[in-house]
């Protein structure tokens, strides 16, 4: 299926302050898509996104909208509307008011806008909140509105930056829901920014994963999952055991002091390599029936499965498994060829993937998403 | 413990109080006995007879219609210069913020006695007028050019100059402080959603000040219906404001029950606009409560 390419981000680059945020995007995004921006704080995908809006200009590179230039094209005629981090729902206006703000702006008559502001509160389950205050409302009603808002407007585009970062777990999640449905509904195409990579796997058609305003992998989230092109993908998407190996030829692979057949090809004979091996897709089997043996140091109950530390050979690899081994136990690790996705190296080689630093609290608090730590410094520093 | 609290707060409000009483009830109800008795001490109206008479009715009308022109020229200057603090880094802000304030440290009298000296007939204004009209005479086209000095003192013009020098600052303050707490993403909102620069302005920012804007004119208002020094340094004694009438009444006539009475009068009018610019400011806040 051919798919109309609706923005094209053509080698743009962006520095505040001396300090690159932006290093060459390129990138083409199709239409009605849902398309999300990943990437840890300051990696650039906010700025990304604003250069888009036409509230940052880019120092280097064009934005293409349809074809069209949009260098010297304000963000008030751009047909792009963004639901904004923390919403900006205008404090003086009422929840109809401000729906209806972009509509009032076109003068669109005004029984036209009655109806299709009842579109919207339907559409954002916020029907009969009218004539609430902005402040009288919860955050997620206030999100609701917010892209109520950007919606009636019926752009081409919508963004959201990190529109779910202020809501709690739960709500979240329903949001999530919620806005799939929206795009799905409506069929916008839908550019999403959030640092959640799990937010980012569950709603998007493609995932962009940023780092240091380097785009590192573009692809389905079943791509960026199965098959992280470097460490950085692979630390940052889910939990990854990471390891120097090296490639022998075709389909086999060494690494951890052993050979393993796997499925990857087209590695030069003995290149050095960066292996993934993600912890649900090693079995834990009797140490005497496999050739990879370790000492597991930790186990923590996860409620459906145990998360386990595996020290092998001195190299700490995380695992999860349904059935409880003890702690000091020795075990074996099985894991089939088609766990083993085998990257080239990068700049990122060694940086991750061991776990010998690991704990619960530590992640916790290195990760936004669930620290509730608040993202004030993603907006300016990018 | 809530007692205990509550005692605290009372003996540190007692302080207070008891200032306001003396410097504030106390002398309040002497304007009150003035005001409704006659100068042997009798209960009377008589004093609002006074007040009836053509020459102050004037005089309020002149002192009202002073202080709102004085209120408007502050506000269309203020504005755009606040707008302008409001968009410098927080950092230099307070500088420029203290220039503003600057000319609050010199006493208004000395102000606005030096503002009178700029504006004679031979201040420095004139003066620089007749040095320009002196070197228009060496052109030939300008040589029966003749110079007589501007007559400054005394016009509308120049009082009403002299109470926005005065009271500038008042009118910035409470705009620049509204302005710098607005959130910049609604103005990214407001582009986002259609609006040009000024549409912007007109239905994000200038809504949103609102606030101050009141809190501005209420500053500024107030003080100028009520100046004596000002109208009558500027005028050369010619035009009196309510102020002026005050001041004359107490001070060089010794007619505490006019003065009383006058002074009643124009705080009743002050409660009064006090009273129309909180209902905007009112609404205002009702608006925005959690």
């Amino acid at each position: 299926m051919e798919k109309t390419v609706l923005i094209e981000l053509r080698g743009i680059s962006k520095a505040f302050d001396g300090h690159k945020v932006l290093q060459g995007i390129d990138l083409n995004i199709y239409d009605s898509e849902f398309i999300t921006l990943l990437g840890p704080s300051g990696c650039g995908k906010t700025t990304t996104l604003r250069i888009i809006a036409g509230f940052e200009t880019p120092d280097e590179g064009s934005v293409l909208f349809e074809g069209a230039d949009m260098a010297n094209v304000p963000p008030y005629k751009r047909n792009v509307n963004t639901v904004f981090q923390r919403y900006a729902l205008f404090p003086h206006l009422n929840v109809y008011d401000n729906i209806a703000f972009g509509l009032k702006l076109k003068k669109v008559p005004k029984d036209e806008i009655a109806n299709r502001v009842q579109e919207m509160l339907e559409l954002t389950s916020l029907k009969g909140f009218e004539q609430r205050q902005i402040a009288t409302l919860s955050g997620g009603q206030q999100q609701r509105v917010a892209i109520a808002r950007a919606l009636i407007n019926q752009p081409k585009i919508l963004l959201l930056d990190e529109p779910l970062g202020a809501l709690d777990l739960k709500l979240r999640k329903d949001m999530q829901v919620e806005l799939k449905r929206i795009q799905k509904l409506t069929g916008i195409t839908f550019i999403y920014v959030t640092h959640d990579q799990e937010e980012a796997l569950s709603m998007s058609d493609r995932v962009v994963v940023m780092s240091n305003g380097i785009i590192q992998q573009i692809g389905t989230p079943e791509d960026i999952y199965n098959e992280p092109c470097n460490a950085f993908v692979a630390d940052f998407i889910g939990e990854s055991n990471i390891l120097d190996g090296v490639m022998v030829k075709d389909y086999v692979a060494r690494f951890a002091g052993q050979t393993f057949t796997c499925v990857d090809a087209g590695f030069e004979p003995n290149e050095p390599v960066d292996i993934v091996i993600r912890p649900e897709d090693v079995d834990v089997v009797p140490a005497n029936s496999s050739k990879l043996t370790g000492t597991v140091t930790q186990v923590t109950f996860k409620g459906d499965y145990y998360e386990i530390i595996v020290d092998v050979c001195g190299f700490k690899w995380m695992l999860e498994t349904s059935d409880y081994v003890a702690p000091e136990e020795t075990i074996g690790l099985k894991i089939d060829p088609d766990a083993i996705q085998v990257m080239h190296k990068s700049e990122y080689s060694g940086m991750f993937g061991d776990y010998s630093a690991f704990s619960d609290e530590g992640d916790e608090m290195l990760d936004p998403a669930l620290g509730g730590i608040p993202q004030e410094e993603e907006s300016g520093d990018e | 413990m809530n007692k205990n609290r509550n005692a605290k707060y009372m003996s540190m409000l007692s302080l207070h109080s008891v200032w306001c009483v003396i410097f504030i009830v106390v002398p309040l109800l002497f304007v009150l006995y003035y005001t409704f008795t006659d100068e042997q001490g009798h209960l009377t109206m008589g004093n609002f007879l006074y007040l009836g008479t053509p020459e102050i009715l004037k005089c309020f009308g002149i002192s009202i219609a002073y202080a709102l022109a004085a209120t408007v020229v502050c506000l269309l200057l203020a504005y755009p210069l606040a707008m302008v603090i409001a968009n410098i880094p927080a950092k230099n802000r307070s500088l420029a913020t203290l220039l503003v304030m600057l000319p609050m440290w010199v006493s208004f009298i000395i102000r606005t006695y030096t503002l009178k000296n700029l504006f004679n007939d031979n201040g420095i204004i004139n003066q620089l007028l007749e040095a320009f009209v002196g070197l228009l005479k060496n052109i030939p086209a300008f040589s029966s050019m003749d110079f007589t000095p501007i007559r400054f003192i005394g016009t509308s013009g120049l009082i009403i100059l002299g109470m926005v020098y005065d009271f500038f600052p008042y009118m910035v303050m409470p705009i620049v402080n509204v302005l710098t707490g607005i959130d910049p993403r609604l103005h990214e909102a407001a582009y986002d959603l259609g609006c040009t620069p000024w549409t912007g302005f007109l239905r994000v920012t200038l809504p949103l000040s609102r606030s101050g804007i009141v809190s501005g004119i209420t500053m500024v208002f107030v003080p100028a219906v009520s100046t004596f020094y000002i109208s009558s340094t500027l005028s050369g004694g010619l035009v009196s404001l309510v102020g002026d009438k005050i001041e004359a009444a107490f001070l060089t006539e010794g007619n505490f029950n006019r003065g009383s009475a006058l002074s009643f009068v124009l705080m009743i009018l002050i409660l009064l606009s006090l009273f129309v610019m909180n209902r905007f400011g009112d609404k205002e806040s009702e608006e925005l409560a959690p």
